[in-house]
């Protein structure tokens, strides 16, 4: 048994970790700590997240996205007075093969917002399968999206990052670009459920970061994945994303009323009126825009 | 009154049993003596179950009146059953059966060591006034064949199940275990009582547990008169032989490279707790077990004084087959589902209706669990 707890390889971790953050506070100005000790969770009578949300891995995340979110991608927030306090279901456009939309999402919500809310996205149920990601996700708050988790979730109070139209918008090709594909139902089914106030968000410039000409389905069966994009700067090395300049709208909040189980129809309508206030939204700020990197 | 001398017969054990009981001049169990001593040659069963109530002495903590229904353990011998015994014989008179010889049993309890599935299982309940019967006897075994393991529990559910209608004793509760729910990539973080029992898709011998759960459930439609309680706790965690116990005794147990879920243990004690409160009248339905929080199971070892050793998923698998092969170690391969999945219950239905509370810290728990150190190559 080891006397002092960590291993050497903890250390060295640690120590890098250490670092990001300290470089991440200088360059953004923003106190990474305070951010975290800021939000509101809900631990239980071990003092650990039931969902799995470690401070400390988070801060170095943390550190890491606000480098992309003010540096890299230079993100540009609207409207994030909108998003009330207390449960809310956050619902955006999804893309870029990569979910760095969400990221950014998460990190304008920890850093822009004021007081900081804690980002809770609902992932895709293959990426608990993956190892690494299965516990990288988990600790940064992330949950497999199901609507068990969804409801226990909101009635705590927490905010809710939702992609309604799922893989099939992160993996959408190049020509398809800014056009929403089909949203799920359950999101609006849950916020009638739990009256929770739904808040929609336009992301631009996700599109650009792996403009990606085909999905190579064959391949991405094989792997059990949802899509297999295949990206023309890969092959010059380019493994990063395009550097683009990400502009996020915070909408008006939704409130809706009605029977959490009506019929598809009546459903329909509202998820209707969301994905057409979010593709106004995105086609408004496509027309603002000057260029995809400045 | 079931006979028993070919049982002790064969068992020297049990007959040494016997002759420490009969020795004992203050041993106030003559119900014990019934089963175990001479008087087995004697006359009617029933009239001697009669004869020896009447001897009943009224010295002890509490004079437990004849006419009072005794609470059948099955499995009684495992040690869950054994620390259940010794809290239970305090308040209530306590049948014990199990193929194990009980030797260190409390006095005033009764033992038959005999095997389920045998016609003497129907004269425990003749003969006595069952009022409650608590199944634990489930064989969990890996090392068995899926065949005799399957016969074992099954039919020896069913029988019990029938003589308990038969004989229409009010209450069953049965020990399940949130395995039944099985660990799954696509599980909500918290299971509720209602979540689909999916535990055998990847791990047939889960199968028998679900099987009995199952039966359990159908037996709670079939006869409303008997109060029917399923019980499924998370990882019994303790001085208990099982695999979760075993794995947090290791050294350096094994986890997936890449996988950290959310684990939840509870202590034996408060499983203990459960059942009394499960045989109190008036409780029926199925309750999930929890014990005090849940931690990732990388925290769980190191608070066990344990150092995960990482191995990626399919050399683990690999390495595990060939182990379980050569005998070296008795964890299957597919118990590594519970290493990268989650497998988490909820137990609000159990606070709220059973008024069960967890009553051990997981310090606690992982202290128990400690103790005992599993000697391991």
């Amino acid at each position: 048994m080891r006397l002092l707890g960590e291993s050497p390889w903890r250390q060295a971790l640690r120590s890098v970790g250490d670092r990001v953050v300290r470089i991440a506070e200088e360059v953004v100005g923003q106190d990474i700590d305070a951010r975290i000790a800021g939000i509101k969770t809900h631990p239980n009578e071990v003092g650990h997240d039931p969902f799995g949300f470690d401070p400390e891995t988070s801060r170095y995340a943390l550190a890491v996205a606000a480098l992309l979110h003010r540096r890299y991608f230079r993100t540009q927030v609207f409207g994030i007075n909108r998003v009330p306090t207390g449960r809310v279901l956050i619902v955006a456009n999804h893309s870029g093969q990569l979910p760095l939309d969400a990221v950014m999402i998460g990190s304008a919500l920890m850093l822009d917002a004021d007081p900081p809310r804690f980002p809770r996205s609902m992932v895709e149920t293959w990426t608990a399968e993956l190892p690494f990601i299965s516990t990288l996700y988990p600790r940064l708050g992330q949950v497999v999206g199901s609507p068990e988790n969804a409801r226990r979730l909101l009635r705590q109070e927490e905010s809710l990052i939702v992609f309604p139209e799922g893989a099939r918008g992160i993996s959408k090709t190049y020509d398809q670009r800014y056009q929403l594909t089909d949203f799920g139902l359950g999101f609006v089914r849950l916020a009638l459920e739990t009256d929770t106030p739904i808040v929609p968000v336009a992301v631009i410039g996700g599109e650009e970061q792996y403009p990606s000409m085909a999905d190579f389905k064959p391949l991405a069966r094989l792997l059990k994945m949802p899509a297999f994009p295949v990206m023309p700067q890969m092959f010059f090395g380019m493994i990063a994303p395009l550097p683009t300049k990400y502009r996020l709208y915070f909408g008006e909040p939704f409130r809706f009323s009605g029977d959490p189980d009506d019929e598809d129809s009546a459903i329909e309508e509202k998820v209707w009126l969301v994905k057409s206030t979010i593709q106004s939204m995105v086609n408004r700020g496509l027309r603002e825009r000057k260029g995809v990197f400045i | 009154m079931p006979d028993p001398r070919p049982t002790h017969r064969r068992k020297p054990s049990a007959r040494r049993g016997r002759e420490t009981i009969r020795d004992r001049p203050s041993a106030r169990a003559p119900v014990a003596r019934g089963v175990f001593g001479r008087a087995s040659e004697g006359p009617e069963p029933a009239a001697r179950v009669q004869h020896a109530q009447q001897r009943t002495p009224t010295t002890g903590k509490r004079p437990k009146a004849s006419t009072e229904g005794a609470v059948l353990v099955t499995g009684v011998c495992g040690r869950l059953g054994k620390l259940l015994v010794r809290e239970l014989h305090r308040t209530d008179r306590v049948v014990g059966v199990d193929r194990r010889p009980f030797t260190d049993r409390p006095k005033d309890v009764v033992h038959h060591q005999l095997d389920m599935r045998r016609k003497k299982m129907k004269d425990i309940f003749r003969g006595r006034n069952i009022r409650a019967v608590v199944h634990m006897g489930i064989l969990h075994d890996p090392r068995r064949s899926d065949r005799d393991r399957h016969a074992w529990n099954i039919v020896a559910f069913q029988k019990l199940l029938d003589y308990m209608s038969q004989y229409e004793v009010p209450k069953l509760v049965v020990l399940s275990g949130a395995n039944v729910y099985g660990p799954q990539p696509n599980n909500p973080q918290f299971l509720t009582e209602d979540a689909p029992l999916l535990g055998a898709q990847h791990f047939g011998g889960m199968r028998d547990l679900v099987e009995l759960d199952m039966l359990a459930q159908s037996f709670f439609w079939k006869h409303p008169g008997t109060e029917t309680v399923v019980l499924r706790p998370c990882h019994i965690v303790g001085r208990v032989h099982n695999a979760a116990s075993n794995y947090l005794r290791l050294d350096r147990p094994i986890m997936v490279m890449g996988f950290d879920p959310m684990m939840q243990v509870v202590h034996e004690k408060d499983v203990v707790r459960a059942i009394q409160l499960a045989l109190r009248p008036g409780v029926s339905g199925i309750f999930n077990i929890r014990g005090s929080g849940e931690m990732p199971l990388s925290h769980l070892i190191r608070q066990a004084g344990g150092r995960p050793r990482l191995v990626p998923s399919p050399l683990a698998k690999v390495a595990l087959e060939q182990l379980w092969k050569l005998r070296l170690s008795n964890f299957p391969s597919q118990d590594l589902d519970h290493l990268r999945y989650i497998c988490m219950v909820d137990d609000s239905r159990a606070r709220t209706e059973l008024g069960y509370e967890p009553a051990h810290s997981i310090d606690r728990v992982l202290r128990d669990v400690r103790r005992l150190r599993y000697q391991v190559a």
